[in-house]
């Protein structure tokens, strides 16, 4: 298959290193966007180090001090706190190492689950846009379905047949990903398939099938390095998406259970005590917030400067 | 006509998939039972039987889907009556909730879309387009606490003494039916369940006017020497608000997703928190026949919006 190599690559290495330029300008020059990195990068950090940072075990109880009530935040009430930064939960945990474990499992389910989504995203979109006729067809209905039913009832639904299935207990972090994964590739499917469409009539795309490679080899090593910008930004996005979504479940008690913490269920525990307690309803939503917003910037800014013409 | 005979296959197939994933879980529409240690494993084969679920798969679809064609969603156990009553009871309450979100969330979100685009660049424009950000990445369940907590619990205080102390739950138990009362039960979730789509709104309604503002007819009308307000509102609005339908249709799954969480943490007695209950309770028929009205919804809403598309826009035609 030597016979590709001179006839293609040349054209798109130019292309690349046109667009790296550009591309590391223009995000550069979007300051939220780079705003956004700074910050994901110290919540990433602080989800890796988590238990280094953390001065308490999340899951244990402050038996000696805590008497009930939740106890306050330090700048609260210095002499109260005994050394909870943040305070406690209404069972006594330290609420400040249970936010840093929570960052790991919105981080990780956010990265997984969106890798799971862009895996069985791109393999349809890619199968769709470049066979056309009837797979195009057939997997584009599949795809009107999976976006006609609302995802959150749906993803409910889902995991409320786990919990009864076995127990509540079977909802652990994998089987969260693989839910939340299996049911949002719609967009990346739509978009991959709308850039194949075009690409495979382009004449590289002709120029690659004359020679005779195959359709596997045509796919994956000139269609779709072609097609990849759109990818990044809807998979930045759909991070952020997938937090919030990871968290709401959590929250309403069908995401991940506890003891483990993660700042969708930490919310659920401390609706019942927002009166008395804010600090326990307050801080976990922050860090939701803040790290949507940061990954949110952040795909903004790859946008415009990965294609201003993309919307 | 053709997109109306298309959507009758994709309902279907809709249906299908919904049945697959619902009807084929381990317990199925029994499971409520089957945790009953007074029902014995007797029962539960008179019960399948009796249900027809001692039948082939495809036939029992067939059987289920017929009965939804005449208005027979099953029986929901969790509610102890027929689904589609179950649903039926709850729904005023909630199209109450969505309708007013909806009015509310379009004249806001589309008139901050509008000064957004007019005056691009300048402070006004960063405050709204940073707030937009800001309300599409809020989780809506910690939005609605942090209301909760700012106005029912604390309530906002106000010059001259006063306090706004906004009620949190839903519908008040006074007897007599009593406008002011209902409305104020109406602020806070409506704001929280408009949140999402008026960030939405705004910043599709700012990126359409700034395209429209941009094009041939635009610069002509001003080398006329028409007024720039005459421009914006004769010819701008009027071109820029077309895509807004599109988007209206597709954020109602998310509208209809917030709902649930809405009317759930502020006890509004509506198909959302009947959704949650059987959520809880395991009770597949009502899960079920929610999830199809969903379905149909969104389907219906996406044709609507492309016919009334094609019937603002006479560049757009389909086949």
């Amino acid at each position: 298959m030597s016979a590709s190599i001179p006839l293609q690559p040349g054209a798109v290495d130019d292309d690349q290193n046109v667009s790296k330029v550009t591309f590391w300008t223009r995000l550069r020059r979007h300051k939220l966007a780079i705003a956004g990195i700074v910050v994901l990068s110290i919540i990433v950090l602080a989800a890796v180090f988590a238990k280094q940072l953390a001065p308490f075990d999340p899951n244990a109880i402050d038996e000696v001090h805590w008497q009930g009530p939740p106890l306050p935040p330090c700048f609260v009430d210095h002499a109260q706190c005994w050394g909870h930064v943040l305070g406690t939960d209404e069972v006594g945990r330290d609420l400040f190492s249970r936010l840093l474990f929570g960052a790991r499992i919105s981080l990780m389910v956010g990265f997984f689950a969106v890798l799971m989504e862009v895996l069985i995203g791109t393999s349809l979109g890619a199968i769709a846009g470049y066979y056309g006729k009837w797979v195009d067809w057939s997997i584009m209905r599949v795809t009107d379905v999976f976006l006609s039913i609302p995802l959150l009832p749906l993803l409910l639904v889902l995991t409320a047949i786990v919990a009864a299935s076995s127990s509540k207990a079977a909802l652990n972090f994998g089987v969260i990903v693989l839910i939340i994964g299996a049911l949002s590739w719609m967009s990346v499917a739509r978009l991959v398939r709308a850039s194949f469409l075009s690409l495979r009539e382009r004449e590289f795309a002709e120029a690659a099938r004359a020679v005779g490679n195959r359709d596997g080899r045509i796919i994956f090593r000139h269609l779709l390095p072609n097609a990849i910008a759109p990818i990044i930004v809807q998979a930045t996005l759909d991070i952020a998406g997938v937090i919030i979504l990871e968290s709401t479940l959590s929250f309403l008690g069908f995401g991940i259970q506890p003891p483990t913490a993660s700042w969708g269920n930490m919310l659920s525990n401390a609706q019942a005590t927002v009166e008395t307690a804010w600090w326990a309803a307050v801080f976990p939503g922050v860090c939701i917030l803040v790290t949507v917003l940061a990954i949110n910037y952040i795909g903004d800014g790859l946008r415009d400067a990965l294609d201003p013409n993309m919307r | 006509m053709r997109r109306t005979l298309q959507s009758i296959p994709l309902l279907l197939l809709i249906s299908i998939i919904l049945y697959a994933i619902l009807y084929n879980m381990p317990g199925g529409p029994l499971a409520p039972y089957l945790a009953n240690p007074h029902i014995t494993p007797a029962d539960i084969a008179r019960l399948k039987h009796n249900l027809g679920m001692d039948q082939p798969v495809p036939i029992q679809y067939l059987k289920w889907l017929l009965h939804v064609l005449t208005g027979d969603m099953g029986y929901s156990t969790s509610n102890s009556e027929p689904v589609l009553q179950a649903i039926l009871e709850r729904l005023p309450a909630t199209l109450e909730l969505m309708l007013t979100s909806f009015v509310f969330s379009l004249a806001i979100g589309v008139t901050a879309g509008i000064v957004s685009a007019v005056y691009r660049y300048t402070a006004v424009d960063y405050l709204i387009t940073t707030l937009a950000f800001f309300g599409q990445s809020m989780p809506v369940f910690w939005f609605a606490l942090m209301m909760q907590l700012a106005f029912a619990v604390h309530g906002i205080p106000l010059p001259f003494g006063y306090q706004i102390q906004l009620p949190s739950a839903g519908i008040s138990a006074s007897d007599t039916f009593d406008w002011g009362d209902r409305l104020s039960h109406l602020i806070l979730p409506t704001i929280v369940l408009s949140l999402l789509s008026l960030a939405l709104f705004s910043r599709f309604m700012r990126s359409s006017l700034l395209e429209v503002l941009n094009t041939d007819y635009m610069r002509t009308a001003a080398a006329k020497g028409l007024a720039f307000r005459a421009i914006l509102f004769k010819h701008g609005l009027k071109n820029a608000l077309i895509p807004v339908v599109t988007i209206v249709a597709l954020s109602l799954p998310g509208v209809l997703g917030g709902a649930i969480i809405t009317e759930d943490i502020f006890a509004w007695p509506g198909t959302g928190r009947l959704f949650y209950n059987g959520l809880t309770q395991g009770d597949i028929s009502l899960l079920m026949g929610i999830l199809i009205i969903l379905a149909v919804a969104v389907v219906f809403s996406n044709l609507l919006a492309d016919v009334v598309y094609a019937w603002l826009d006479p560049r757009v035609k389909y086949d």
